[in-house]
């Protein structure tokens, strides 16, 4: 019977995302207010209807009394999600608001399967950031001087990854946590990213001179080779990508684009002739099975995990995540692909795809360059790293141990993807006012 | 979406503006990455559809016992047509697997329980994955009926695999019977076996406690590493002809011994064959001649032609092989090479490599990729995928291929493998008779193909501590070719 309920979930929980995520491409089309508003509507019920279905799937199988107390939490903090955010970000995108309660709800359901502890955690971490964040648009709005600090974030980030670097605690073969007390540990260098899409906003949208690009890009490059060096190549990757885009938005100059890719690939090819750990990764990515026994055990046994699971999926609680390493994190596509199927997995990827888009409509909007600029920088941080992340359990491109925004467990992560996702749903909000106008109402010597 | 991004594009350009605004930027990398993130979902389905069959049968992957909840593992049938393995389930919903002949094809179908081995290990996955009708699939998975797994069509030949098991008969050894021209493995032996029909706890126990130390368990055809003996004298004559372009001159007296630096060498049952050629050397396999031949060979360029003929490689087979090994380098000492030449010495070959060596002889010099499946079948009969026969290597050149056939058809027509002589398939091969340790008894061998000038078989035939090849291997052999061309 509790067979037979799992195979059927299994469909249903297809056929849910699939509706949610043609919506989320529908709604881009739809004119009529009322006919998004329904949309949206729909869109929230095909998640309640998942994550009911996951936990009532996990509590036949698991019968942990944990599983209803922590599903109860979740609706809670999801309701009151909605609601609050609708009176503190004025007329947000629900699209936007939508995604990330979504890609949120399947963490959980995905974590609650691994372990009810890990869902617990990560819990907890994103009911804060979801807490934190309702200060952001009030920040946004009466901050002024966030255009003015450029220095100050170029400075405060490369400090904070330094002493990382120098101080910071190795896991999975990177040199990127900090231990604060016995049990709790953060990653910096998620915190820097947004921190870094401000600062190069910041001194980018102000630069005139071919001599202060010149400036701005050699401290851009100073946290990328922190990173490298301390084998953080993702993040690395992710620095450097979203600056070169920016670079290219703020000049307008394809050459430096061009030119600073080009700079990049032999950066890269050094970095390979250089580095043991880099071409270890390049290895287990030409052949994984070639090196089962060790660099390639974790993109073999990922990719494992979706062949097995096929297009349907194994059902919630039927696959073997066990034998995946890292498996909360780094590799929780594979897990999702393995149990919800591989129909699932692409509907997840077509999500990314729609708030992607969602986000660069958003940087279209903006008048400022300042916020413009940040827009489109944490857009392009937010696709690398979905790139990265998925690209690499699935052997596209080789792996550089990044988590996937939102799904991965990990509180550095969960936290600094919420606070992204809200700083731009913040620069929405503050379009829909009107930058100007903000800007004339909150002028202390403005003639009244 | 494309509408939406380019119409806000065009918005933007209408508006008078004090600097460049960077949308238009914005819109080209916007399309650059939405298209690199597409194609990781393109790539995606294409790994699912193209590339993970193949990716998941991998003896790594520990997901088969939860495939069996709802996949029936599929049978496996020989080329004749005949079930060798099957799964069935009783009314209760428990199922076993059954194999109707036995012991017969255990070492190479292998084991289901204890460990999986052989094709029931190589092919786990592809018996575990369902080609049928996926509305069928999908209700039956919503009955909580298992689908049927795909069916595993081998390229064995029951007949022959039958005749190869008599020939050994009670002998230890196993014997290797392929198709030259394509690699099909048509029969695998290894004595003595076991039956993995209904294998319980204790006859497990004794079989892995091994008493007797007959080792029942091990494949002796790809895992068993004996010295080649008299059979690596093919190799030692292609190192000549090689060598010494004037081969042909060459010439030796035996008689019946010699020494060469401190080496005795003497030929096998104290016979003299007086003023050989190499031709004649090789037919009747005299010992003192090839360790002469052996002592003028260059040690680094013989280790050279071994190792392209894959000795000290893995063999790529999907199951368990050892590695056969030659030992002699540049570094060795003279005094290893009279031993090595006849085949002695440290050198180790398996029955299965042997077969490969003398396929490629009966090929032209190019060596055929072994395989044992030939296809793959869903529930309906339907062929899912067949194999392809493919090149594993070039051995040697198409002349020399020639050469050492015309040796090997005189070894049947006037030396020591004369009891194949006189067949309507005219048989081609080399004898051994390998000195194991330093009792004086051999392990009989016998590699060769059938028919000579166009061959369709070729086999590797080995019996431990059975004596000369000449009189036990040769005929064990004959058996099996006698089956094959029983109805050719
Ligand atoms: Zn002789």
């Amino acid at each position: 019977m509790l067979n037979l309920l799992v195979e059927i979930s299994k469909y249903i929980l297809i056929i849910n995302i699939l509706l949610y995520t043609l919506y989320g491409f529908l709604i881009f089309g739809y004119k009529n207010k009322k006919k998004q508003n329904r949309g949206f509507l729909k869109q929230r019920a095909f998640i309640i209807t998942i994550h009911f279905i996951g936990y009532f799937i996990l509590f036949l199988q698991q019968k942990d009394f944990m599983l209803i107390f922590l599903y109860l939490g979740e609706v809670i903090l999801f309701i009151v999600t909605i609601i609050s955010y609708q009176f503190v970000y004025r007329n947000l995108s629900r699209l936007i608001l939508n995604h990330m309660l979504m890609l949120l709800m399947i963490s959980f359901v995905m974590l609650a399967r691994l372990s009810v502890s890990l869902a617990f955690k990560q819990f907890c971490f994103a009911a804060s950031a979801l807490i934190i964040s309702l200060v952001i648009p009030f920040f946004i709005e009466h901050f002024h001087q966030l255009e003015n600090l450029g220095w100050l974030y170029c400075f405060l980030g490369i400090g904070l990854l330094v002493f990382v670097a120098v101080f910071g605690d190795e896991k999975y073969g990177a040199k990127n946590w900090i231990s604060v007390g016995n049990f709790f540990s953060i990653q910096p260098s998620e915190f820097v990213k947004i921190l870094y899409a401000f600062g190069a906003a910041a001194l980018l949208s102000r630069a005139e001179r071919f001599k202060d690009i010149i400036k701005i890009s050699i401290f851009a490059a100073v946290p990328v080779l922190v990173l490298v060096l301390s084998k953080d190549l993702g993040s690395a990757l992710i620095y450097f990508v979203m600056y070169i885009c920016m670079l290219y938005i703020a000049t307008g100059k394809f050459a430096y684009f061009g030119l600073s890719l080009g700079m990049g690939c032999i950066a890269s090819c050094v970095a390979y002739r250089l580095f043991s750990h880099v071409r270890v990764r390049v290895l287990a990515w030409r052949d994984p099975f070639a090196y089962i026994d060790n660099q390639g055990y974790q993109i073999a046994q990922s990719l494992f995990a979706i062949g097995t699971g096929g297009w349907f999926g194994m059902g919630l609680s039927g696959g073997l995540p066990g034998s995946i390493p890292v498996r909360e994190s780094d590799f929780i596509f594979s897990v999702i692909a393995e149990e919800l199927g591989g129909f699932f997995a692409v509907c997840l990827i077509f999500i990314y795809i729609s708030a992607f888009i969602m986000f660069i409509n958003i940087s279209l909007k903006m008048k400022k360059s300042f916020y413009k600029l940040t827009a489109f920088g944490l857009s392009v941080q937010f696709f690398a790293q979905i790139f990265l992340n998925i690209g690499g359990v699935i052997k596209f491109i080789p792996s550089t141990g990044v988590t996937l925004p939102l799904l991965s467990y990990g509180g550095s992560s969960v936290v600094s993807t919420i606070i992204l996702f809200n700083i731009i749903q913040g620069m929405y909000v503050l379009d829909q006012i009107g930058v100007d106008a903000v800007e004339e109402k909150s002028k202390p010597k403005g003639r009244k | 979406m494309k509408k939406n991004l380019s119409q806000k594009g065009e918005n933007k350009a209408s508006v008078p503006q004090k600097k460049n605004s960077g949308n238009r930027e914005i819109v080209v990398l916007t399309y650059l990455m939405t298209i690199l993130l597409l194609s990781l979902a393109v790539y995606f389905g294409y790994y699912l559809t193209v590339r993970s069959s193949l990716v998941i049968n991998s003896t790594y992957n520990k997901r088969s016992e939860l495939l069996e909840n709802k996949i029936l593992r599929g049978s496996i049938y020989s080329s004749d047509g005949e079930v060798l393995a099957r799964t069935v389930s009783d009314e209760m919903g428990t199922s076993k697997r059954e194999y109707p002949f036995g012991s017969l094809f255990v070492h190479v179908l292998g084991r289901y329980t204890h460990g999986k081995t052989g094709l029931e290990l190589s092919e786990n996955f592809n018996m575990l994955r369902s080609n049928i009708n996926p509305v069928v699939k999908i209700a039956n998975e919503l009955q909580g009926k298992k689908n049927p797994g795909d069916n595993i069509f081998t390229t064995l030949d029951t007949r022959l695999q039958k005749a190869a098991a008599e020939a050994l008969g009670s002998y230890r050894g196993a014997v290797v019977a392929m198709e030259p021209d394509t690699g099909k493995i048509l029969a695998m032996v290894s004595k003595p076996d076991y039956d993995p029909d209904g294998l319980d706890a204790e006859t497990w126990d004794l079989l892995t406690a091994d008493e007797q130390g007959e080792a029942r368990l091990l494949n002796r055809a790809t895992q068993g590493v004996y010295p080649p003996g008299s059979t690596f004298k093919i190799l030692t004559a292609l190192e000549y002809m090689r060598e010494h372009k004037n081969y042909k001159k060459y010439q030796y007296d035996c008689t019946g011994n010699d020494v060469f630096g401190e080496v005795k060498i003497k030929c096998y049952g104290d016979s003299s064959h007086g003023l050989v050629d190499l031709k004649t050397s090789f037919l009747k396999s005299c010992n003192t001649s090839f360790a002469n031949i052996g002592m003028t060979l260059d040690k680094g360029k013989f280790r050279e032609l071994c190792d392209s003929f894959l000795f000290n490689t893995e063999l790529l087979l999907p199951f368990s092989c050892s590695q056969s090994s030659f030992v002699l380098d540049k570094a060795s000492k003279e005094e290893e090479l009279p031993q090595t030449a006849i085949g002695q010495g440290k050198t180790g070959i398996t029955p299965m490599h042997n077969a490969m060596i003398t396929a490629a002889i009966a090929n032209g010099g190019i060596l055929m990729k072994p395989y044992f499946v030939d296809r793959r079948e869903n529930a309906y009969g339907e062929t899912i995928s067949k194999t392809v026969p493919s090149e594993y290597a070039t051995l040697m050149t198409k002349k020399e291929a020639l050469q050492l056939t015309d040796y090997m058809k005189a070894v049947v027509e006037s030396g020591t493998a004369s009891s194949l002589k006189g067949t309507d398939y005219q048989a081609a091969g080399k004898t051994g008779s390998a000195e194991f340790d330093s009792s004086g008894k051999t392990h009989a061998w016998f590699v060769g193909f059938a028919p000579a000038d166009n061959p369709e078989i070729a086999v590797s035939v080995i019996l431990e501590e059975a004596g000369s090849g000449g009189t036990y291997a040769v005929p064990a052999a004959k058996k099996v070719l006698d089956e094959y061309f029983k109805n050719n």
